[in-house]
């Protein structure tokens, strides 16, 4: 079947899907049904991923959790539009993911600033590309300072990536996916690349961030408890090839989150166990 | 604000005048002292050697011109060649004085006569082949960048471009510039037929040959970093739909800068190396034409002004250079490598 033919048959299942499930749960915001992939290689088509199939709604905070090279960052590049999947597909706020865009801005791994630009045009460029038209020149730069702001780096937005630090760098990513006003927010292993101290300091400033703007969030990580004090919904994905989605973990901790409260919590540490025990017992690595 | 001065320095690659700055200063002065010698001693002293080599080696060459010229001799011509230059430059204020003169006697006479201005003809002097030269090796450059830029982007854009041109690339880089220099010459005579050119034609051939080299460098070199721009900036771009114009400006020819640059410092250099064989063979006035004049003068003058010629070029080539990576550390956002 061709892929067109498969992706219409998912837009003509998507209501009776929402009609069958319980009155009282909201219809899915994000809706991946089904995805799979297959990367060409020598040997022929490498299946990345099978069967990936994951409802998320809006304002929710999901982790996507696995060991490294199970396809957790295809999950979200296709999200992002980047890749394509080679069977079924993402419908966002009802509308057919096949293409990048705003709207599902993505903070990458290694920041991604573009080094010839101060962190002040490293989102001008993003916010003059996204609101032309929609706002003039003062609103930009106020929205910007006011991004910049956001993720305390309003003191520094004149300065150029190679003269911050990489948690500052992470921080101005992360302002200019913000200020494209994205419906859902994909962080790509955002503080993967920074030490464990910079990290939980920008752990609490996405909390922070989280709870005043309630956006929509996907992010992959390896880090399990940055999973369960983050998220709503922890993904667990087994391993690759052909990875899908193994368990997913509800997360109903009260917020707003303190690690410190939480490290001898009973039901955070239960949390954790799963996660953990999802991760080492039954999804053991391979000796490699 | 000696640090800014020390900032200055180091953009514009003169990092050995940084510690005569620290020495003002009053830093450590044997920290300093060290440094200055690496930086200054070390060279100067090799430099020195040189000459001594040099001196003693060259007076053991007898040509059928004399012996060959020392350090002391080449110094000497080229004291010769700036009063022969001087003295041309006065011959010229003359005959232009007197030119004015007459003009003016000639319209006082009558108000409505033709007036004539005629150039001064006199000799080119070193220092004019000089100017010509540069004018011709930036011509050329100026030339081949124009085209080989936004080729090569065009070429990294798309691997499908690339790999059409590729063989074309392969097979015209490694032509020498004097194969090109005859078809060069026949194509210009019979294209650039003008009554009052602009320019001679021996220029525009010089030019065209350091263009076809010169090409090159600057196209492979753009193609290839365009080609392997970071994943992430082009999927940033794609991430904000960032349309054509703005990915290839803001994106594409930003980040392959320091490349380009590269590659420009390479066709630079090519094109300088290529524009002096050029000159020699199409009599194009400039420093090529100047060194072949004096091979075929044979004085007993000449090798020591053919060596003046030769520390010149090299001197020229290397502040071309220099301003090239100057100009590479003010534009670009990487500083470029051996400065």
């Amino acid at each position: 079947m061709s892929v067109i033919a498969m992706r219409k048959e998912h837009l003509h299942e998507l209501p009776a899907e929402t009609a069958g499930e319980a009155p009282s749960r909201p219809r899915a915001f994000l809706d991946l049904s089904g995805v799979s992939i297959d990367f060409p290689t020598r040997k022929g088509p490498f299946r990345a991923l099978n069967n990936v199939s994951l409802k998320i709604a809006k304002g929710e905070f999901v982790s996507i959790i696995g060991h490294s090279g199970c396809g957790k960052s295809t999950v979200l590049n296709i999200v992002a539009g980047l890749y394509q999947a080679t069977e079924g597909g993402a419908i966002l706020n009802g509308r057919e993911v096949n293409q990048p865009g705003p709207e599902r801005a993505v903070v990458f791994q290694n920041h991604a600033l573009l080094p010839w630009l101060t962190c002040y045009q490293n989102v001008e460029l993003a916010v003059k590309t996204v609101f032309k038209g929609r706002k003039n020149k003062r609103e930009m730069r106020e929205w910007i300072e006011h991004n910049l702001k956001l993720v305390h780096m309003d003191h520094a937005m004149h300065k150029y990536p190679a003269e911050i630090s990489g948690g500052m760098k992470q921080r101005v990513g992360i302002a200019r996916a913000l200020a494209m006003e994205p419906s859902v927010l994909l962080m790509d292993e955002p503080f993967g690349a920074l030490d464990a101290l910079t990290r939980a300091h920008l752990q609490d400033s996405v909390m922070e961030i989280q709870a005043d703007l309630n956006n929509t969030v996907i992010m992959v990580t390896h880090d399990v408890d940055e999973a369960v004090l983050l998220s709503d919904k922890i993904v667990m994905m087994t391993n690759g090839p052909a990875a899908t989605v193994g368990e997913v973990l509800e997360v109903d901790l009260a917020r707003p989150r303190d690690r410190l409260a939480l490290a001898s919590d009973e039901r955070y540490n239960h949390f954790r166990s799963q996660v953990l025990s999802f991760l080492y017992e039954r999804q053991r690595r391979p000796v490699e | 604000m000696s640090n800014k001065l020390i900032n200055y320095l180091e953009t514009a690659g003169l990092n050995w005048a940084v510690p005569v700055v620290r020495l003002c200063r009053g830093e450590d002065a044997r920290e300093q002292a060290s440094e200055l010698f690496t930086k200054v001693g070390l060279p100067l002293i090799a430099v020195l050697v040189f000459l001594l080599v040099w001196s003693v080696g060259a007076s053991q060459v007898k040509t059928s011109l004399g012996v060959l010229p020392g350090p002391a001799a080449v110094w000497h011509q080229a004291v010769n060649l700036y009063d022969e230059h001087q003295a041309q430059r006065e011959k010229a204020d003359a005959f232009y004085q007197r030119q004015e003169e007459r003009n003016a006697a000639k319209l006082e006479r009558n108000p409505d006569a033709e007036i004539k201005w005629r150039d001064y003809t006199g000799k080119p002097t070193f220092f004019d082949q000089i100017g010509t030269s540069l004018l011709t090796v930036f011509t050329g450059f100026v030339l081949a960048s124009l085209i080989a830029i936004p080729v090569g982007v065009a070429c990294g854009l798309s691997p499908k471009l690339y790999g059409a041109i590729s063989p074309l690339v392969q097979i015209f880089k490694p032509v020498s510039p004097l194969a090109w220099l005859p078809i060069v010459t026949m194509v210009v005579s019979a294209v650039y037929i003008s009554d009052d050119p602009l320019f001679q034609k021996s220029f525009i051939t010089s030019a065209v040959t350091v263009t076809l080299c010169s090409l090159w460098p600057t196209l492979i070199n753009t193609a290839v970093a365009v080609a392997s721009i970071d994943k992430d900036w082009i999927n940033v771009g794609r991430v904000i739909r960032l349309n054509w114009r703005t990915q290839v400006f803001k994106i594409a020819i930003p980040a392959a800068l320091p490349m380009i640059f590269t590659g420009l410092r390479l066709s630079l250099g090519v094109g300088w190396m290529v524009l002096i064989a050029a000159e020699m063979l199409a009599q194009n006035p400039g420093l090529g034409k100047f060194v072949w004049d004096e091979f075929q003068n044979g004085s007993s003058d000449s090798l020591g002004r053919i060596m003046v010629a030769v520390i010149t070029i090299g001197i020229i080539g290397f502040l071309l250079d220099w301003l090239m990576v100057t100009l590479q550390s003010l534009l670009s956002h990487q500083k470029p490598a051996g400065h």
